[in-house]
């Protein structure tokens, strides 16, 4: 057997890589839902400017709705915009950007009826109160002509999903043309203009498949590539590390690429930490909303609707006391019953499924119990897998859920992320508007989904569509720019040596020792990963001290972030493989060691649930009723922090 | 719940321009062996079990067997999907087999509207292009 000093990879990386060097008017970075929106949106507006869309993946399956999804969680349909508002600021605890979320409220059917004529089918609702899958639903028409979807809360809509991201990729695909598209190439840093102030010029990347760097000018750039995963220590840490509730891929970039040129980021404090099904992650939903199931203790008590969590509630009015609680008190409630030794906490799927079959034919209850393994089948397949494994019917067995690892999202139900202009409207507030809606602090960046901060519970559909809305502004932002000459301030051979750093650093050192992966000269990316994770986990409010931390365990951490960053220039990567997850790990750094700044900034208890500080339990809203935003020096690269004033404009 | 390929099954897409589960792997797992010809899952610990390489599999070579931390051994689901459906064969640990269908597209592949003639009229509102021709009024909020 040969000595394993070898990279193991198969496509190996060399020391100097070919290079291509383009320019385009317009970039945008990521393939996700949102890039999906921009890439249909971008040719409508933008004549014969020029566009380059860049995916680490392959946009028919990359992004969060890869797996596919069971529902669409936003669809205002014949709901107030003013209530999708009020409803998002109560889930997040008060501190939420209005007009971004009105603005999206205001677009999001519009992609969502797209989304039905490309061929995604959306259940509808009979007359007389059946609901109607697949083709069938199209039978009493489309949601556009006003056909009534399945709701199963307020806001979502059922679908039949597997395919969802293939439909949104397809119509993104032709609308751009395949040529003005690179898959497989992950940008790993934007670039600063030379001459121009706080403006965006470019990108650089390399390519996962070849040995090429790709330095890309432009004169605007949106970049949207989801959230992090896999910052903090996951439950499951061996082969079970890959089963995320969010998707592993996503690393931080979004975050860290604007963060590092200079774009202020917002509410980086927030994370989501969802109860799921425990170990497979499985969406539990439509099993509240749609199948009306309730939480037992270990003691088989409903919990959520004690005396005892009624008053746990009061103690966070008035968000607590809301007609709907919000994510993050529900999960505070689970975990009092899990320290208290209550737990372990179940959902009552045997109740729920023998209740709904009281009113149901056999052909009823049937179609019923495949709705139930379609939620993950569409979504989660593994959920299905591990009751399969179980040998668990939700008919005849309950299953346990618990609060998983922390994420940082923007998307879903959290709102961390970047401080975007809102519309330039009369309604709009002057310290939230600069001229171009979903522009970043930086000139000519835009970003959208995940990437926009302080504007959550957008999910699938209203990613799409702020994508579309962002790019639209991106190009009156060339439009009205016409003297924009993109210029680096690195030059090409520079980039390049900076990107292929770990190769050449794994090359130099590789011999020294008899087996590649354990060498005192470099890290590789995999332990890499579980010294970050495990250091959040332990001192930042992960799992381990059930999402306590405090001022002095922070800086701790912040501590160890600081030798990490030292320590990541010395990633190494044998194979092209490798190099992309160095590059994931130095933007994952980056991004929760925002997270734990913010975390330790706003000396109060925000989010019970996702997580606390035990030195400033509760919230305080005298002093922290208000945006905590940051910002890098891109020339320092040191970071500060400050308030934000927070402005309500819709009234409760 | 890494994915694994079955030797025999895997044919490595025949030397082709694509293998397929490499080019679908969204998180770049799947890759090819060019001197056997076969796949493999480099790195399952950063496996999704997305099921996109089953999916997409021409010899239905691959497969998924549960994360070792968590699933006990013995049971399997694979999916079969066609143009409109996807059809799911769930298997128990005690033996217990249950099937699945469900609809996945209403329009035949290739077909999604990507309205290459649309050109938007007023880049100086908030609409977008396909509301511009709906005729949509942009409201502002009741406040």
């Amino acid at each position: 057997m040969a000595l394993p000093n070898k990279p193991a990879g198969e496509l190996l990386a060399v020391r100097d890589p070919e290079v291509e060097e383009r320019e385009v008017d317009i970039l945008i970075v990521g393939g996700g839902m949102a890039a999906c929106g921009s890439a249909f949106e971008v040719k409508k507006w933008s004549g014969d400017m020029s566009v380059l869309l860049v995916d680490k993946a392959a946009m028919e399956r990359s992004g969060a709705v890869a797996q596919g999804l069971s529902a669409i969680n936003t669809y205002i349909g014949e709901n107030a915009v003013e209530d999708y508002v009020k409803m998002v600021r109560n889930d997040l605890m008060g501190i939420v950007r209005e007009d971004l979320i009105f603005d999206l409220g205001r677009h999001v059917d519009d992609s969502v009826h797209l989304f039905e004529e490309w061929g995604l089918p959306v259940w509808k609702k009979t007359e007389d109160g059946k609901n109607l899958d697949g083709n069938k639903g199209q039978e009493v028409g489309t949601l556009k002509s006003g056909a009534a979807p399945v709701r199963t809360g307020k806001w979502q809509i059922m679908i039949n999903g597997e395919s969802y991201k293939c439909i949104v990729a397809e119509a993104a695909k032709k609308a751009l043309g395949e040529d003005n598209i690179l898959e497989r190439v992950f940008i790993i840093k934007l670039l600063l203009d030379a001459n121009k102030e706080n403006t965006i010029a470019g990108a650089v990347g390399f390519s996962v498949r070849e040995n090429k760097v790709y330095v890309i000018k432009c004169k605007t750039m949106m970049v949207a590539c989801g959230g992090a995963v896999n910052i903090y220590m996951p439950r499951s840490q061996g082969e079970g590390k890959g089963r995320a509730w969010y998707p592993v891929w996503n690393s931080g970039s979004t975050y860290t690429m604007c963060a590092e040129v200079g774009a202020e980021l917002t509410m980086m404090e927030n994370r989501f930490t969802p109860a799921r099904f425990k170990d497979g992650y499985g969406p539990v939903g439509a099993w509240f909303l749609l199948f009306k199931a309730k939480c037992l203790n270990g003691m088989g008590e409903n919990f959520a609707a004690s005396d005892f969590s009624k008053s746990e509630l009061e103690k966070y009015a008035p968000y607590g006391t809301a007609a709907v609680t919000p994510t993050c008190l529900r999960n505070h409630l689970m975990l009092v019953e899990m320290k208290a030794g209550r737990g372990p906490i179940m959902m009552d799927t045997v109740t729920a499924l023998a209740t709904l079959g009281e009113t149901m034919d056999a052909k009823e209850l049937k179609h019923l119990e495949s709705e139930a393994w379609e939620d993950f089948l569409d979504m989660t397949c593994g959920q299905a897998n591990l009751w399969c494994a179980q040998d668990c019917e939700p008919e005849k067995k309950n299953s346990e859920i618990m609060p998983t690892e922390p994420y940082l999202l923007g998307s879903h139900s959290g709102c961390c992320g970047i401080w975007v202009s809102g519309p330039d409207e009369d309604w709009v507030p002057d310290h939230y508007k600069w001229g171009y809606n979903r522009m970043t602090t930086v000139n000519g960046l835009f970003t959208s989904g995940d990437g926009v901060g302080a504007s959550g519970h957008k999910f699938s559909s209203g990613s799409h569509a702020e994508g579309r809305m962002a790019i639209k502004a991106a190009v009156k932002y060339v439009k009205d720019n016409a003297d924009l000459a993109p210029a680096l301030k690195q030059s090409t051979q520079e980039l390049v040596d900076e990107c292929y750093a770990p190769v050449r650093l794994f090359l130099d050192n590789c011999d020294y020792t008899t087996a590649a992966d354990i060498n005192p000269n470099y890290i590789k990316p995999d332990g890499f990963s579980m010294r970050l994770m495990k250091a959040g986990n332990e001192y930042g409010g992960g799992w381990a001290t059930y999402y306590m931390t405090s001022g002095s365990n922070l800086e701790t951490l912040m501590e160890l972030y600081k030798v990490m960053r030292e320590d990541a220039d010395k990633l190494a990567a044998g194979d092209l493989h490798e190099l992309m997850r160095c590059w994931e790990m130095r933007h994952r750094l980056t991004t929760v060691e925002a997270h734990v700044r913010h975390i330790h900034f706003r000396e109060e208890s925000r989010y019970p649930g996702f997580y606390y500080r035990g030195d400033f339990m509760g919230q305080n809203d005298a002093e922290w009723f208000c945006f905590t935003n940051s910002k890098c020096d891109p020339a320092t690269g040191e970071w500060s922090c400050k308030k934000v004033e927070h402005v309500k404009i819709i009234p409760d | 719940m890494p994915s694994f390929v079955i030797n025999e099954k895997c044919d490595g897409c025949k030397g082709g321009e694509k293998t397929a589960c490499m080019y679908i792997c969204p998180n770049d797992l799947m890759v090819l062996e060019p001197n056997e010809m076969k796949a493999y899952n480099q790195e399952p610990d950063q496996c999704w079990e997305c099921f996109s390489c089953v999916k997409i599999c021409p010899t239905q070579a691959i497969e998924v067997r549960g994360y070792s931390d968590f699933v006990p051994l013995g049971s399997s689901i694979m999916p079969m999907k066609g143009t409109e459906d996807i059809m799911w064969t769930c298997k128990f640990r005690n033996g217990l087999i249950k099937r699945f269908k469900f609809p996945i597209r209403t329009t035949p592949e290739g077909t999604a509207n990507e309205y290459a003639d649309l050109k938007g009229q007023d880049l100086n509102t908030g609409l977008l292009s396909t509301e511009e021709v709906d005729g949509v009024t942009l409201a502002a909020p009741k406040t």
